[in-house]
């Protein structure tokens, strides 16, 4: 008699290890569709990153020739304001007398320059209490009361070291890294 | 009803376009369509072995060093290159410095503002630069080349059937206009002006033969000679670079991807086949 | 709806219970796609194309939605961002070629699932409605790929949708402002590129709403099969999972290793070169043609060359182009056969297969240049095509002797295997 179920024979072999055997190719199936679906989403992930074009303008060039003592300017690195500031000797000397253990975030100025070269101040322009783009660097500009940078978002000052002495931010202004290709000129990233 | 008016609109369309098909029948016996330069003279690209070809292809870096060498030397004075970044470059094996030398010596400047004054300006162009354009734009393009704008090379190879052996075959094919057609077709005499190549599309083009004598580009020690031949082969493999430069990621993630799928759709045919053992279909 | 015989979703965990209790969503799963599905048991592998059809789609909203965050709907701009894409985008190459062979997949895909509905007669009663949603589906597809192929501001994109927008500039009195308004231009410009960039961005999630009713639709009569004779009993059919789960994961399967081929090793294959040169409002290629999947309707539309009285060829070829279409709409109350599959009719099954070289003929001239002897050969194939629809069909319908018809799809199944129907296996009516 026909029935559209397998016979008795085809039922036995579903015993034991025909059972497991059986099991383990539709696992084994599935995994390896998974498997496949998760590889996939890489790609899809990975397209967000920054393209080749946006990492091409990683690094900045600075010319330092044209900044006289007192000034600063502001130019652009990874599309975010870099602040550069060729301090007097008097901001040196205010920002040396300063007790680094009464700071919020530790550090000299010999630390956050490189040496011999403590007159130029080169950091990102931007507050780290929640990114907007502090006052002082134009000519002009509120400094704070500890004549550095103001943040006018939250009232974050910061000093002639651009180190954070009132206000919410928890750091100092970041140092990018940057190296002096000759004596008048950095290269940023 | 419905069938009483499908079998009218039928009727319609069918039947007229039965009449129209008559029409043109009787006009292509009567009148048929004369025969043209451009039909009977216009060849296909000729073959030519590239590294690139197939599934396993890959670009040869010293061809495509060379084939710059020759679009720097001979094409870059007049056509732009402007989807390509000096950046690339260093998919040639050309290292980060000498990328750079490029770019700075490049005989076209980027233009710029000046940052003191803001009047237009140019500067070297750095690595993150596209390839500058040799023309400010299509009016002056058209005006220092007989009326005829150079187009950007960057997609030619793409842009073009049979790309690659379409570049290499126009930049071969110039020759004096075959006797039998001025015989056969006195009035497509190539214009004044126009140079003869019969693997442009209407015969005639406004480029005079770029690559003319062996040796025109100096090739480094070690490559081959440099015949009107192989310059022409080598920049048709660069510009194929230029137009497609992930094709070698793109044959490679795709040998990793097929073999993936070959398994998996074996292992998908036999859970399939499992699934089914029991049930009759 | 459904059958009686299918299984009820039962939650096996408490967290499955209590949603279950709120909010059904794997109860409904279940049923339209699980083991709560009775599928006839004989389905081919044509019946594989309407998953592949679906799979299909979230390719192209995945990989498009991908493309629209690298694109910039400007004329200034638009073929720029494209190569952008191509070049600078961390695996952007491989997103634009899967999206633009994707919509070739999808076409390929679901030309096979509207030939087999046509074959075994899917669309007559009580299975009309998914017919008509399913045309539905694809005159949204058709319209959604027209301004996807606008949108890399090649030739080809520009001067296929000056082309295609001149369709409605043939209309008496109305079309030209029609033209104007749809373009917002004169020509094919920044406003047509912003417009279709929108609505090529919509239409493919109103796609996806009109396949939910497709296949809400499929669900009340069940899927129809290779016999035409609909279910008895449970012995005719199997659960959807696993059996057709496993069978449409060995489709997908081949599905994307056809696709990965074409990505990976012939990404350009079915493109046209000409839409790698910007667009030029100053120059027409030599020879416009739309991708391949329009080729029938574009042979069709060029077919009519000559005037109807007052009416002017050109209408009449946009008025053939558009009825060629909308016929199908018509077919179920056309071929009003009672059997429906071509395997009991043997005379329809003849002009089936003549009708597929037709279209096949069509193709191929639409896809070549507007000489002779193409229009002469596409007038010809075009006449085929109204009548094989509209006169054919219907004449068929009435005169056919059909071949004797399996008293189930367990005969049916049982037949092949050699062997005749077991007492118990007749349905207990």
């Amino acid at each position: 008699m026909a029935t559209l179920e397998g016979s008795a024979d085809a039922d036995l072999s579903k015993d034991d290890g025909g059972v497991r055997r059986r099991d383990f190719i539709n696992i084994a199936a599935v995994s390896f569709a998974g498997v496949g679906g998760v590889v996939a989403l890489l790609p899809l992930v990975n397209q967000m990153n920054p393209s080749a074009d946006v990492l091409a303008l990683a690094s900045t060039e600075v010319d330092l020739s044209g900044i006289q003592e007192g000034q600063a300017i502001k130019t652009i690195y990874r599309s975010q304001p870099l602040f550069v500031r060729h301090l007097t000797a008097k901001e040196i000397a205010e920002a040396d007398a300063v007790d680094i253990s009464t700071l919020r975030d530790p550090q000299t100025l010999e630390q956050r320059t490189v040496d011999g070269k403590k007159q130029w101040l080169i950091t990102m322009g931007v507050c780290t209490h929640l990114g907007c783009v502090p006052l002082g660097a134009g000519e002009g500009e509120n400094k704070g009361e500890y004549g550095g940078y103001f943040c006018p978002c939250h009232g974050s000052s910061y000093d002639t070291a651009a180190r954070i002495r009132k206000g919410p931010a928890p750091l100092n202004l970041e140092v990018p890294p940057y190296s002096y290709t000759s004596e008048t000129a950095i290269l940023v990233g | 009803m419905v069938r009483i008016g499908a079998f009218l609109v039928g009727l319609f369309f069918s039947g007229w376009l039965l009449v129209s098909f008559l029409f043109g029948a009787v006009a292509y016996v009567s009148d048929p369509p004369a025969p043209t330069a451009e039909k009977e003279f216009h060849l296909v690209p000729r073959h030519v072995a590239f590294s690139f070809d197939g599934p396993l292809g890959h670009y040869d870096k010293q061809q495509l060093q060379r084939g710059f060498q020759v679009f720097k030397e001979v094409c870059s004075a007049c056509h732009s290159l402007k989807f390509v970044a000096f950046r690339d470059l260093e998919a040639l094996g050309y290292n980060e410095a000498e990328v750079k030398a490029i770019a700075k010596g490049w005989a076209i400047k980027t233009p710029d503002v000046d940052p003191a004054t803001g009047e237009a300006s140019s500067r070297d162009p750095v690595p993150a630069d596209h390839f500058p354009k040799p023309f400010a734009n299509d009016v002056a393009a058209r005006a220092a080349n007989n009326n005829a704008v150079p187009p950007d090379l960057s997609l030619m190879a793409k842009a073009r059937h049979h790309g690659p052996a379409y570049i290499y075959s126009l930049l071969t094919g110039f020759q004096d206009q075959p006797a039998d057609l001025i015989a056969k077709f006195p009035d497509s005499k190539t214009p004044e002006g126009l140079h003869y190549n019969p693997y442009f599309a209407n015969l005639n083009l406004a480029m005079a033969p770029p690559l003319t004598a062996e040796g025109q580009v100096t090739y480094a020690e070690g490559q081959p000679k440099p015949t009107v031949d192989q310059m022409s082969q080598d920049v048709a493999a660069f510009l194929t670079w230029a137009a497609e430069p992930k094709m070698e990621t793109r044959k490679s993630a795709g040998f990793a991807v097929l073999l993936f799928l070959i398994i998996a759709t074996g292992l998908a045919y036999m859970s399939y086949r499992n699934i089914w053992a029991d049930e009759k279909h | 709806m459904s059958f009686p015989w299918a299984k009820e979703y039962t939650p096996k965990v408490p967290l499955m219970k209590w949603l279950d209790d709120r909010l059904p969503l794997p109860r409904f799963v279940y049923n339209a796609v699980g083991g709560g599905y009775p599928v006839p048991r004989n389905l081919n592998f044509f019946w594989n194309f309407g998953v592949l059809s679906g799979l299909a789609l979230v390719i192209q909203i995945v990989t498009g939605i991908i493309m629209a965050m690298h694109y910039g709907a400007n004329d200034a701009v638009a073929f720029w961002t494209v190569e952008h894409t191509m070049r600078d985008v961390n695996a952007g190459w491989l997103m634009r070629y899967a999206h633009a062979n994707g919509a070739s997949f999808f076409f390929i895909v679901v030309y096979l699932h509207i030939f087999r509905g046509l074959y075994f007669g899917s669309y007559k009663a009580p299975r009309e409605m998914i017919w008509l949603l399913g045309l539905v589906i694809f005159l949204l597809m058709m319209a959604t790929a027209f301004m996807g192929y606008v949108l890399p501001w090649g030739q080809m994109s520009y001067w296929g949708a000056k082309v295609i927008t001149g369709l409605f500039g043939a209309i008496p009195v109305v079309g030209e402002p029609i033209q104007t308004w749809l373009l917002g231009g004169f020509a094919p410009g920044n406003a047509a590129l912003n417009r279709f960039f929108s609505l090529h961005y919509l239409l493919p999630f109103v796609i996806a709403a009109v396949v939910i009713l497709h296949i809400w639709a499929l669900h009340i009569p069940g899927s129809s099969n290779p016999t035409g004779v609909e279910v008895k009993g449970p012995q005719d059919t199997v659960p959807f999972h696993p059996y057709y789960t496993a069978k449409d994961g060995f489709g997908a399967g081949v599905f994307f290793i056809a696709f990965a081929i074409m990505v990976y090793f012939a990404p350009n294959f079915l493109g046209h070169p000409d839409n790698y040169i910007e667009a030029n409002p100053l120059s027409t290629p030599a020879h416009i043609v739309p991708e391949w999947y329009f080729w029938p309707f574009y042979a069709i539309l060029r077919a009519f060359t000559v005037d109807f009285f007052f009416i002017p060829a050109k209408l009449l070829g946009v008025l053939a182009m558009f009825a060629s279409i909308l016929l199908l709409f018509f077919l179920p109350w056309l071929d009003t056969s009672p059997v429906r599959s071509g395997r009991y009719r043997p005379l329809f099954r003849k002009f089936y297969w003549i009708l597929l070289l037709d279209v096949l003929v069509l193709g191929y001239c639409g896809g070549a240049p507007a000489e002779e002897p193409f229009v002469m050969i596409s007038q010809v194939a075009a006449a085929y095509y109204f009548a094989h629809f509209l006169i054919i069909l219907p004449l068929i319908a009435a005169y056919e002797k059909p071949l004797p018809l399996p008293g189930s799809i367990t005969e049916a199944v049982l037949a092949k295997h050699g062997e005749t129907a077991a007492p118990a296996a007749v349905p207990a009516e």
